[in-house]
């Protein structure tokens, strides 16, 4: 794997990852990078470590060896002020949804705005409102509690709740997983605007073939332990790696691909 | 730090400047009105340092506001990716349409929302009991479908593994009263009296009690939690779906194990209770071991004895019942087991003392007392 300078417009840079679960090993030597303005995915096989190496990342899970810096900033060691004024800077959308369960959807969506900024509650319920809106949610879903929505407006209430305080770097795990086709396809169609519009960065662990084709710029293919293929989607499904030739290659990959070169 | 968002007149018409984003809104104030020139409002975007969704919201407002007050507003030097961003934000705030927030009820609708909850949580518990005296039924006609081994691990969790706290709570029990008593009895000369005190206090009263409590707290409390959690995360559902029925798999295995364990309990803490009196009156009165064991089975009877004894199957039933009826009462998620788990406790404890109270009266009109 190429090591490319931790230029100046990297916003996540991993080197020599490793991570471990007791004596299980599921990162080694992995690296990893992410410029600014990049959609990037992550795929790779059921356990094959996807969830836990954006936990390593958003400082949830401390690595055994290695360095990730975010933002330039190294995050091993970091100190608690340090991390506090870091996560402001980026949300993320668990793959279970974790939306506070005691609190109706817009108070979820208020909360990262309440601790980090100084808006009064009317303003702050007036962005939870839009972000809820963004995520493609209808106006009353903002008062209704996590239990009383289905698994997919649960999903999109995540989001909203990660989109709260406009993070220049998002983090998705399996964002369309549980959504309708249609819902699925206007996420990507969001996530892409936003990136437009925004410049955000996006880093997102899916299984959606779809997304994969329509959305990405880069894909990352984790497997034995690291990012074995890193490359436009295009490229990547023409990897001779026997890992990635297997997951691409079934009848839903190919169908995905033709689907995608005749759209383009 | 972000460059504060503000909105400067100039002679064309309205200048944005400044960062648009969440950090830096935090201050904002919308001009003055009397600094409006009349006619259509220009609005000049070159200023904009930064957007982002927060910010595009505010501007949309400021925007509508004018809108309101009859302004037309036309932009000029806006930059391409800012007004694609406003479009997009202006496009879903259209379409998810408006709500408003839900007021809290009043005094008067909480008081009568909660009176009748109450009164339903009150006839669904009765129905349970019901459902599980049912099920007890059933089971009697075909005991091999029992749970065998789930009821001999909640006997090890519920029992065994509550020897050590449940020994030494009667032990100081038993400490405390002949302590208490001791004093008493030694001003009047009446030591050996204290085999009575300690004895009969302990047996029929104090040691079921306390027993029945450190269970409520520990087994009850847990019984909350694990059927709560099962229901929050649809494995009660899963069970239905297999064909299993939560009564049998989660419940009356429960009961029954907690059936048999708290009298076996409350005898352990009889003696412990008894012990601890003893030591007391040793150091203190002057009573001797064989003193006080010579004496013993001279003041407690075999019915006194059994009388303790006999209400710990009540107290398992009505903390066992309670403690599951909370569990499948949790909805939603986290914040409700807490809730119920507090509930279950406060409410087997309850449940328990006023059983005891009942028994005092009934059986001491039934003379039995004496
Ligand atoms: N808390 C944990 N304790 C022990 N092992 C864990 C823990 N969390 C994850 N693992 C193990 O780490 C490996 C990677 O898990 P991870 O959740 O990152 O997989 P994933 O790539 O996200 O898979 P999926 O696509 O199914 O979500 C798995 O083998 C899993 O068993
Ligand atoms: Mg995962």
């Amino acid at each position: 794997m190429a090591l490319n300078p931790a230029s100046a417009d990297a916003v996540i840079v991993v080197r020599g990852l490793q991570t471990r679960f007791g004596e299980t090993i599921i990162h080694d030597h992995l690296d990893f990078t992410v410029q600014r303005g990049e959609i990037v995915a992550l795929v790779g096989g059921s356990g094959s470590g996807k969830t836990t190496l954006l936990r390593a990342i958003i400082l949830l899970l401390q690595p055994a060896a290695g360095s990730i810096q975010l933002f330039g900033q190294e995050i091993i060691g970091i100190s608690g002020s340090a991390a506090f004024r870091l996560r402001r800077r980026f949300g993320m959308l668990f793959q279970q949804g974790a939306l506070f369960s005691s609190l109706t959807v817009r108070e979820n969506v208020a909360t990262p705005l309440q601790e980090h900024t100084r808006l009064s509650a009317r303003q702050i319920m007036d962005i939870a409102d839009l972000k809820i809106a963004l995520a493609g949610l209808p106006a009353e879903t903002g008062n209704k509690l996590p239990r009383e929505l289905s698994g997919g407006m649960l999903k999109r209430a995540a989001l909203a709740r990660a989109l709260a305080l406009d993070p220049a770097l998002l983090f998705l795990d399996e964002p369309t997983a549980g959504l309708d086709p249609v819902s699925a396809g206007a996420f990507d169609e969001l996530v892409v605007q936003l990136k437009e519009s925004l410049g955000l960065t996006v880093v997102m662990v899916t299984h959606d073939l779809d997304t994969l084709w329509q959305a990405t710029d880069r894909v990352a293919f984790l497997g034995e332990r690291r990012v074995i293929g890193y490359a436009p989607m295009r490229e990547l499904t023409r990897s001779e790696h026997p890992l990635i030739r297997a997951y691409f290659e079934g009848p839903r990959g190919r169908a995905a691909r033709e689907q995608a070169c005749k759209v383009k | 730090m972000a460059d504060p968002a503000r909105i400067q007149p100039d002679p064309e018409g309205w200048r944005c400047e400044g960062d648009w984003t969440l950090a830096g809104i935090e201050d904002f104030a919308a001009p003055l009105r009397s600094s409006l020139p009349s006619g259509p409002l220009t609005l000049d975007g070159s200023g904009i340092q930064a957007i982002d969704t927060t910010g595009a919201l505010q501007l949309l407002r400021v925007i509508a506001d004018l809108e309101q007050a009859g302004c037309s507003v036309r932009w000029v030097h806006l930059r391409e990716e800012h007004r694609a961003l406003l479009e997009l934000i202006k496009e879903r705030l259209a379409t998810a349409g408006t709500t408003t927030v839900l007021q809290p009820p009043n005094h008067l609708e909480r008081l009568g929302r909660q009176v009748v909850f109450q009164t339903q949580r009150t006839v669904e518990f009765l129905a349970f009991i019901g459902e599980a005296a049912t099920a007890l039924a059933q089971l009697t006609l075909h005991p091999r479908r029992f749970r065998w081994r789930a009821l001999f691990s909640d006997i090890e969790t519920a029992g065994v593994n509550a020897l050590p706290i449940v020994a030494l709570l009667a032990f100081m029990m038993g400490v405390v009263i002949a302590y208490q008593g001791g004093q008493q009895l030694n001003t009047y000369g009446a030591n050996i009296f204290i085999v009575e005190l300690v004895s009969l206090t302990m047996l029929r009263e104090l040691a079921p009690l306390i027993t029945a409590i450190i269970v409520a707290g520990r087994t009850g409390s847990a019984y909350t939690a694990q059927i709560g959690t099962m229901q929050i995360t649809e494995e009660v559902d899963a069970l239905r779906t297999i064909g299993i029925r939560p009564m049998d798999l989660l419940v009356l295995p429960k009961l029954l194990a907690l059936i048999i364990a708290l009298p076996l309990l409350t005898v352990f803490a009889d003696a412990l209770s008894v012990f601890g009196g003893m030591v007391m009156a040793q150091a203190l009165l002057e009573v001797s071991f064989s003193d006080f064991l010579d004496r013993f089975p001279q003041v407690v009877t075999p019915t006194s004895f059994l009388l303790g004894v006999g209400k710990a199957p009540v107290f398992a039933a009505i903390i066992a019942l309670v403690g599951c009826y909370q569990g499948f009462q949790v909805r939603g998620g986290a914040d409700s087991v807490g809730r119920q788990t507090t509930v279950s406790v406060v409410q087997s404890i309850f449940l328990v003392i006023a059983a005891d109270a009942l028994f005092s009266v009934v059986l001491g009109g039934v003379g039995l007392w004496r």
